[in-house]
This record gives structure tokens, C-alpha cells and sequence, in this order.
């Protein structure tokens, strides 16, 4: 067998180990030759590549128009995204055994820093998320919304699958500790984030559908325990403004009352770009993180909002794809895992937007300017890419 | 069964667990494909039912939150007298506001504020609390009406005072102040009275509305229409962009029939005393002064009037807040007597040539009661022209008996007395004319007849507005020709003229007015001037002298004084000028008020004296 590119095709040996003795007009032709080579073994997806452009594409678009027609924003906002698809390019290159490897540590680390943020944790915006290691501050908890499902699709993908009934225990307590650990925070966004992506690859690893059912029946039960004994007053305020969002519209209503008006002033067609009354008067808050969809919507209309959230399913659906393709069990666990909670991001940050979803400081990926979460679903998107592209090596399990 | 032979089971299994756990994976990842789908489908579902079915509701919300409109309002209109002079103007006055989001240092810009504008504690205090509780980027009023020297303090430290603006803003002022304030009146800040009987979307934005005399009179033409900005606004409510300006209109400019030199004079004229002028052109109804004195400032009024200032006002004794022209009455006195006489005529009970014998006073028959005349000794055997001219009471007394309260009161009344003549200004009185059901209804008596006696000479009961006194020297100047008095609008409806049964009446009684003043025996003979002046004096009684006593007025408080009073129109011949001259306490109608009208007269006709009218002695009484 020969050496064979990523895609399973021979490789043109000539061009590559004939690197020596040639000159003049050989010579100019071979060095973009050489490039081209270096670039055809660079591993990526093209399709998720492609949509995941289009959508960043979009998001500096609405982005311009929301930070008032800053080129400056726009800048920053694209070098950013540069640098986040180089990030995601570069992860796209580790082969998936090394997340797997690491994913144990990690999760030890992680969970250890959480009790470290318990104890000692800096206090930011009334509550403790942040550890702070001297040169960088940071949360821990963002780290668990990949490492979450990292260290459960290694954990199941060693045990046989269906997963057994002390497999699953085991599981959810590995699920459970850093959960409760960042409700504690509070940080219930989150938690409810890392404990979905968890749940995800149990859901994938075959967990029986009795259990998925009593699951659902239990988080019915616990609801209301939650409503009384976990969620905190403003938590329960959010709730309830969004059945009831004229009950305080200056207050804990305002955001969104502006934004279903941004959305619904917005029609089938939209007002057209850098038209938004909404936000360019300053009515929407935060019209370039969390509520960068209502600017878009108000402009963009209704027919923009479908080809937007068309590009997000591609990207949901490519991601399912190389699940299902995927040769690894722990590959393909994780990527359905990661296909899943991305689709969980969207959901909520638009649900949020569009007035069905309580107010949660949950970006839309690859839209919101903000740095951590976009760090952290690049990081995501590098793995699914590196499932993607390195099917054939023989993993820790085949 | 080996250990080998058991793995190899268990490696089976795990081979069969493998495939199948990929087959319930491929399902799950295709039902996770479905439930992505369904996700979204809920989103474009929502957005959708925002988008179409709420659009227009949402639009409207959005036009709601982005649209503001401002009122712009309208400049008031100016007032001119007949001369064209601005007797109600609006000048630009300055104020020096800060707007606290463009003050680069505040503090030290308030301290810079307070020297060169001179601010004490208190109104430094209450600035910082308004600059504290404000909008950053509303401005807010440093201080208004700006000194020349303070704004250009102001505009020399503009470079250390970012924020810091000077605005205009018109006021109204009166730059003739008390001259001409009972006529143009004055406007005041909108009040809960006015509220209610002002259109608020017209006042949008206006700080005043005519409160008295012209400026109330004529508020709908002179206050204008307000425009309107629409405007772009943020969500702090900061103005981002004008998108629509429909401009105010200014109110109407007025002219008024009022000639200022005139007014001066006839003010000047009144001197010292607290009464009042009326000049009328008796052929157009026109009225060319009317002075009330003493006046005030209107010009306190306009930004509110200090409770103290106001306070001296209302507690002043001679009460410069009344009108003496329209809203006093006053009993018209003898001034009646030339009416008395038409009435007379056109009843049949006078022959103006037939003599009359008038003593020393007249009595009701079989009554012991004594009618004096105000001429100790009476004044003998007296004609119509005879009795105007020398104004005998016992003649008027005799016809005002013969003739009755109920002929009096008709023919008064027909005369315009008694009710209001309706000039274009508020506040008119309407004098009373009594009659038998005046008197049954408000003081619940019958008519004696010595109440007719007396009112044969314009006292009792009677009274009478001194507009309405000079309206009667105009109907007298014109032989019953009238025209309702007016300022502004020319009333194009005519009021009917007086007609009698013989026009050679007006002539009888306007030929006695002329010898009032022209003849040697007449009591106003010291104002008889190269043109032809036609006038009646008269005395209005402030109180009744007790019977047998002697009516001394040295002896008399100024208090006690009669009011003085003349009324005369002028030239004979071709009347162009009626007059009303009425002086409180001023004595005697020929003493006091007859040389008042003279001026007004002489100057409105264009006669310059080439010297003072000599000083005379007039025997008291008229």
C-alpha cells in the first residue's frame, strides 16, 4: 500500500522527493508546486469550512451595521475570526487520539480547578466563575463544555456499547460532580451546557430509551425543586419575563421587548442593511454580542433569517455527517456530541432573541463578538475536522 | 470451557456489541438530524409569526420608539399703533445654558459660570442639583436675560467653557410700559384658568397667552399656529436626526386706531389725577386714545410678576389695575344734560325757545323736599340752549319729572347708555340706566319720584363708563349718526343711527354744547379756542350733600372731591374728535377737566396755542 493523502489517493512522489538538483524555469514552477502540496496535506472539511465562512461572513456584516458602522470593530471582529479559524485549522491537524489521551487529564484538572473557583475563586458580576493564575484569568467551566464530552465519549468508548447499567452510573457521576460544581457558581447557563454535551454522548452511546424516558421524566420532576431550591432570584425573574415581558418593560423585560420589536419591524424582507432603527438608535442592547441576531433579523427580514439559520443546519447536519462516518467510536461520539451542543448554542441564543427562551448570556456561534465561547467552538469545530479527516488510523479502539 | 475459549466468546460479543451499537448510533444521529431540523423549523416558525402576522404591530412599536415630535412654537404677533410705532414687540433676550455631557470639567466650569455671572450659593446650589437629576444631554438654564457684558464674558471664555451655550428666546416686551397698559394689556404665563378654555394642542410649547385688554382680546389672531419637528431620537431620547419640520406660523400682526402722541398727551393732560380719557373719531367709531391712569408696568407681568410687586399693586389705593376707561362707572353728572334735552324734544316737552323759569331749586309737587341748583340763586328765565349752557339743574329737574323713569330710561337706553358698546376690548361695564324694574329686582322697591329728579341730571342711580360718555359726545357730534367704538376691526355692521322726530333737535341741543364753551355765560367758556369746540362739564357727586348744607369743597377731604367731568367734540361744524375726560376729586368738570380736553383736542386737530390758555377764574359748578 502507498502513500496515501488524507483522502485515500495516491500520492505524486515525483513532485515531492525530487527536491533537489533542478533549476531555472523548473525551479519557478515547483515552489507554488511545493505549496500546493503543503496546502493539499493541511486536513480540514471543505464543506463545514465553507458554511462556517459563510456564517462568519454574515456575522461581520451585521456586525458593522450594529457596531455603527465601525471599520474598526470590523477589523478587530475579522482578525479575531481569523485567528479562530487558525486555531480551529490548527486543531483540525492533531490527530484525534491525542484529545483522548488528554481527555482524562483534563477533566481531572478541570474539576480540581472548579473546587479551586469554590474556594478561592474571583468574584465577577456577582458571582464566582473566575479563577485567576496570576497572568491569565479565566473560567473553568467554559473548558468542560468540550472536556465534558471528551472524557465521556473515551469513557464509553471503552466499555462495550449499548453501555452497561454501572457503565452509566459511573457516567452520569463523572456527569454530575462538575455540574453541580459550577451551579454553585452560579453559573446555571453553563452547567446546563456541559451537562447537555455529557448527555449527548450517553444519547449517542446507545443509553437505552428507558432511560433517556425516566431522564425526561425526571428533569420534569426536578423543575419545579429547581425553581424553589437552585435558581436564583434573578434566574426566576428572567422566567417569568418571558411569559410576561410588558410586566417590567423597562426593566428585567426591556431586552426582550426591544428585541421582538427589532425582529417583528423587521418583515418578510427586513429594512435593509444599516437601516435597523432598533439598533442603530441604541433600543437593542448588546446588538453585537448576544443580541447580534435581532440586529440581523431587523434588517435582513425574515427570507434572511431562513438562509442564515439554513447555513447553521448545514453546519449541524455535515457535523452529524461525519459522526455517523466516523470510524472511531470515541471520533464518532464526540463529534455527534459536539453537531448537537452547537446546535443547542444556536437554539438558545435564538430562542433567547426571538422571545421564546428566558434571557441567558448564551452567544450565537460565529456571530457574537466575544472571545472565550468563540475560542471554545473553534476549538470543537477542530476536532470535528480532525474526526473528519483522519478516519483511517488505527485508533485505541477498532 | 478454557480461559481462551471464554475471551474468544467475549471478543465475539464485543464484535456484536460493536455492530450494533453503530446501527442504534446511525439511528440516533439521523433522529438528531430530524430533531435539528424540527429546532429550527420552530425558530423560522416564531420569526416568522413576528415578522408576518406582527409585523405591522411591531413596526408601529418601532416608529413609537424611534420617532419624537417637538413642538416649535409660533412668534406672537406684533401690535402697532395708527403711526406705525410697536407698542407690543418681542425682543431676543440671551440665557446661558451648560450641557453637562459636553462639559469637559463641570466643576471647574461652574466655578468660572459663577464669577462672571454672579451667581449666589443658592442659585449655584439649585444648578448642581438640576445638572445632577437631568439627562447629561439636556442642557440646563444657567441664567436668563443675559447681560451685553455678561454674554461677552461668556463668549470670550467660550474656549474654557465646552458645553456652555448662549441661546435667544423672544419675550414680549412694551416699550411705551404704563402708557398704553389698560388698552394692549399684557400677557402672562399660562395658567390653570386659561387651560381650560385654550386649545392645548395650539399652546404646545408657549409660555404665554394674552391675559388682559388687546392681548386678550385678539389672543387667536396674535398667538399663531405651531410647527412641528419631527425627529429621530435614541434610546437615551437625544435627538439623532430632524426628519420632518412643518414651521410655526407667526401669529397676526395688529394695528390699532391708538395714536401714541396722542395718548401721551391725553396722559400728560390728566396730570396727577386718577381718571381717564377716551378721544374718539365720532365718524368711524374709531377710537384714537384711551387712558387709564394711574397704570402700571406691564412688562412685570410677562416672565410672572413677583408676589411683592404684585402685592403693591393689588394693595395700592388708587388701584392702577382698574381700567377707569371701560370697567369704572361713574355717574355721568350733567354730561346727561344735552341727552336729557334730545329726550325731551322728541317727547314733546319742549319748546326749545320757550322760557323757563328756573329758582333756586324745585320740588315735587306736594313734596316739601328742595331740588337745590348748584347755583345758590338760581338761574331765572332760561331757554333749552340757555340751560345747557349754563347747565341749570332746576330745568332738567322739572323735564325729567314731567317726563318719567320709564320715557328716561327708553330713550337712554336707545342712546346706547346703560349698555355696553362693545368695543373690541374685555372688561367692559355696562353703566346702569335704572329703571322700575332695575329697582324692583335688585333692591326690591318701588320707583320713587324723586329719584327721577335727580336722575334728570345723570346722579342717583346712573352710571355710565367714561367710553360710554365719549361715545355720546360722538353720536352728539354726528346727529345721532353711530358707530360702534373699536381699536382694532372696523365693524362693518352699522348700528342704526338715532333717528327723531325732527332733526332739528340735534341742532337745539348741539348749538347749547357749543355755547358751553363759546358763549360768555357758558361754564367751560375759558377753553373757547379759534376752532369750534362743542362740550358739556359735569360733576359727578361722590356723595349726597346733606339737605341745607353748603356744599364747601375746600373744606372737603380731596377724597370727598366730586369727580370731574367734560365730554366735547370738535370742530363744530365737521366734527373729527369726540373726548371724555373724566379726573376723580378732580372739583369741577369746567375747572379741571374741560383744559385737559383742550389740549387733547388742540393737539389732535394740529392747533399749536401761541400761548397757554390764560388761567380764569371759573365760578364752581356746573
Amino acid at each position: 500500500m502507498g502513500i496515501k493523502d488524507h483522502r485515500g489517493r495516491p500520492r505524486t512522489p515525483d513532485r515531492l522527493d525530487s527536491a533537489t538538483g533542478l533549476a531555472g524555469r523548473q525551479d519557478a514552477l515547483r515552489v507554488p508546486g511545493q505549496l500546493f502540496g503543503v496546502l493539499r496535506r493541511i486536513r480540514y472539511d471543505p464543506v463545514l469550512l465553507f458554511f462556517l465562512m459563510l456564517i462568519a461572513a454574515i456575522g461581520l456584516v451585521a456586525g458593522y451595521s450594529a457596531s455603527e458602522q465601525s471599520v474598526v470593530w470590523v477589523e478587530k471582529s475579522a482578525f479575531r475570526f481569523a485567528l479562530a479559524f487558525l486555531l480551529m485549522l490548527v486543531i483540525a491537524q492533531i490527530p484525534q487520539r491525542v484529545f483522548f489521551a488528554v481527555a482524562p487529564w483534563l477533566f481531572v484538572s478541570v474539576v480540581l480547578m472548579l473546587v479551586a473557583v469554590w474556594l478561592v475563586g474571583d468574584i465577577g458580576k456577582g458571582a464566582r466563575r473566575w479563577l485567576d493564575l496570576g497572568f491569565i484569568r479565566f473560567q473553568p467551566a467554559e473548558m468542560l463544555k468540550i472536556g465534558m464530552p471528551m472524557m465521556l465519549a473515551w469513557f464509553l468508548a471503552k466499555r462495550p456499547l449499548p453501555p452497561r447499567f454501572l457503565d452509566v452510573v459511573v457516567a452520569l457521576t463523572l456527569l454530575a460532580v462538575p455540574t453541580v460544581l459550577i451551579v454553585m457558581q452560579p453559573d446555571l447557563g453553563t452547567a446546563i451546557l456541559v451537562m447537555m454535551a455529557g448527555l449527548f454522548v450517553l444519547f449517542f452511546a446507545g443509553l437505552s430509551w428507558y432511560y433517556v424516558l425516566a431522564f425526561v421524566a425526571a428533569v420534569s420532576a426536578a423543575a419545579p425543586l429547581m425553581w424553589f431550591y437552585v435558581m436564583h432570584d434573578y434566574q426566576k425573574e428572567r422566567v417569568l419575563t418571558l411569559f410576561n415581558p410588558m410586566a417590567d418593560p423597562l426593566g428585567a423585560g426591556y431586552h426582550t421587548i426591544q428585541s421582538m420589536i427589532a425582529i417583528g419591524s423587521g418583515g418578510i424582507w427586513g429594512k435593509g442593511w444599516l437601516q435597523g432603527t432598533q439598533s442603530h438608535l441604541n433600543f437593542l442592547p448588546e446588538g453585537t454580542t448576544d443580541f447580534i441576531l435581532a440586529v440581523y433579523a431587523e434588517e435582513f427580514g425574515l427570507m434572511g433569517l431562513i438562509i442564515l439559520f439554513s447555513l447553521y443546519l448545514a453546519v449541524i447536519w455535515r457535523g452529524l455527517y461525519i459522526a455517523a462516518y466516523a470510524e472511531s467510536v470515541a471520533g464518532r461520539l464526540l463529534a455527534a456530541a459536539i453537531s448537537m451542543t452547537f446546535l443547542v448554542y444556536v437554539f438558545v441564543n435564538a430562542g433567547m432573541v426571538i422571545g421564546i427562551l428566558p434571557v441567558v448570556g448564551v452567544p450565537l456561534p460565529l456571530m457574537s463578538y466575544g472571545g472565550t465561547a468563540l475560542v471554545t467552538i473553534m476549538i470543537a469545530l477542530g476536532m470535528l475536522m480532525s474526526i473528519r479527516t483522519q478516519r483511517s488510523f488505527l485508533g485505541h479502539e477498532r | 470451557m478454557s480461559i481462551r475459549d471464554s475471551l474468544r466468546d467475549s471478543q465475539r460479543d464485543a464484535l456484536n456489541d460493536r455492530s450494533r451499537s453503530r446501527r442504534i448510533f446511525r439511528r440516533r444521529v439521523l433522529l438528531a438530524a430530524l430533531i435539528a431540523l424540527i429546532v429550527f423549523s420552530v425558530l423560522i416558525w416564531r420569526a416568522a409569526f413576528l415578522q408576518v402576522d406582527r409585523h405591522a404591530h411591531f413596526s408601529e412599536l418601532a416608529e413609537k420608539n424611534r420617532i419624537r415630535t417637538l413642538v416649535i412654537p409660533p412668534e406672537r404677533g406684533r401690535i402697532f399703533d395708527d403711526g406705525g410705532r410697536v407698542v407690543a414687540g418681542n425682543i431676543a433676550t440671551f440665557q446661558a445654558q451648560i450641557t453637562p455631557e459636553d462639559a469637559t470639567n463641570l466643576k471647574n466650569e461652574l466655578a468660572i459660570l459663577q464669577d462672571v455671572l454672579s451667581l449666589d450659593a443658592d442659585t449655584l446650589h439649585d444648578l448642581r442639583e438640576r445638572i445632577r437629576f437631568g439627562r447629561s444631554f439636556d442642557p440646563v438654564l444657567v441664567k436668563s436675560d443675559l447681560t451685553p457684558y455678561e454674554k461677552a464674558k461668556l463668549a470670550q471664555l467660550q474656549p474654557w467653557l465646552p458645553g456652555v451655550e448662549i441661546v435667544s428666546s423672544l419675550k414680549r416686551v412694551y416699550p411705551y410700559s404704563h402708557l398704553l397698559a389698560h388698552v394692549v394689556g399684557y400677557v402672562g404665563r399660562i395658567n390653570v384658568a386659561d387651560l381650560k378654555r385654550i386649545n392645548p394642542d395650539l399652546y404646545q410649547g408657549t409660555q404665554y397667552i394674552g391675559k388682559s385688554g388687546i392681548e386678550r382680546q385678539y389672543e387667536d389672531l396674535l398667538h399663531g399656529t405651531p410647527g412641528h419637528k419631527e425627529v429621530e431620537v435614541d434610546a437615551l431620547g437625544r435627538v439623532v436626526k430632524v426628519l420632518h419640520i412643518t414651521p410655526a406660523i407667526p401669529g397676526k400682526d395688529i394695528h390699532l386706531t391708538l395714536d401714541v402722541p396722542l395718548q401721551g398727551i391725553a396722559a400728560a393732560a390728566l396730570g396727577t389725577y386718577s381718571g381717564a380719557v377716551v378721544v374718539e373719531d365720532p365718524r368711524t367709531g374709531a377710537i384714537k386714545a384711551m387712558v387709564s391712569r394711574p397704570s402700571f408696568d406691564p412688562n412685570l407681568f410677562v416672565d410672572g410678576i413677583s408676589r411683592k410687586n404684585y402685592q403693591a399693586l393689588l394693595n395700592d389705593p388708587e388701584r392702577p389695575l382698574y381700567d377707569r376707561a371701560i370697567t369704572a362707572t361713574y355717574p355721568p353728572g350733567s354730561t346727561i344734560k344735552p341727552v336729557m334735552g334730545l329726550a325731551g324734544l322728541q317727547y314733546g316737552l319742549l319748546d326749545p325757545n320757550k322760557k323757563f323759569f328756573a329758582g333756586p331749586y324745585f320740588q315735587i309737587p306736594g313734596d316739601s323736599h328742595h331740588y337745590r341748583d348748584w347755583r345758590k340763586w338760581g338761574h331765572g328765565w332760561v331757554n333749552l340752549d340757555q340751560a345747557i349752557t349754563q347747565s341749570c339743574d332746576v330745568y332738567f329737574y322739572d323735564l325729567a319729572y314731567r317726563m318719567g323713569i320709564d320715557k328716561l330710561h327708553d330713550f337712554l337706553t336707545e342712546f346706547g347708555l346703560g349698555e355696553k358698546t362693545g368695543i373690541d376690548l374685555p372688561g367692559e361695564s355696562s353703566g346702569l340706566v335704572p329703571s322700575r324694574a332695575w329697582k324692583r329686582k335688585t333692591k326690591g322697591q318701588g320707583w320713587y319720584p324723586g329719584e327721577t329728579v335727580i336722575a334728570g341730571i345723570g346722579q342717583g342711580y346712573m352710571l355710565s363708563t367714561v367710553l360710554q360718555l365719549a361715545q355720546t359726545a360722538s353720536i352728539l357730534a354726528e346727529s345721532g349718526k353711530r358707530h360702534r367704538p373699536w381699536l382694532v376691526k372696523n365693524n362693518e355692521e352699522k348700528e342704526p343711527p338715532i333717528e327723531l322726530k325732527s332733526p332739528s333737535f340735534w341742532q337745539d341741543v348741539r348749538h347749547g354744547m357749543l355755547d358751553v364753551v363759546n358763549s360768555p355765560h357758558g361754564t367751560a367758556r375759558r377753553i373757547a379756542a379759534p376752532y369750534l369746540i362743542a362740550g358739556k362739564t359735569g360733576t359727578a357727586q361722590v356723595f349726597t350733600v346733606a339737605q341745607n348744607a353748603q356744599y364747601n369743597a375746600k373744606e372737603l377731604a380731596k377724597k370727598l372731591h366730586d369727580h370731574a367731568v367734560f365730554i366735547a367734540f370738535a370742530p363744530y361744524d365737521d366734527p373729527k374728535i369726540a373726548v371724555a375726560v373724566l379726573a376723580e376729586h378732580g372739583g369741577s368738570g369746567s375747572g379741571t377737566t374741560a383744559p385737559m380736553a383742550r389740549k387733547v383736542m388742540d393737539y389732535y386737530l394740529g392747533y399749536q396755542p401761541s400761548q397757554t390758555v390764560k388761567p380764569e377764574f371759573v365760578q364752581h359748578g356746573d
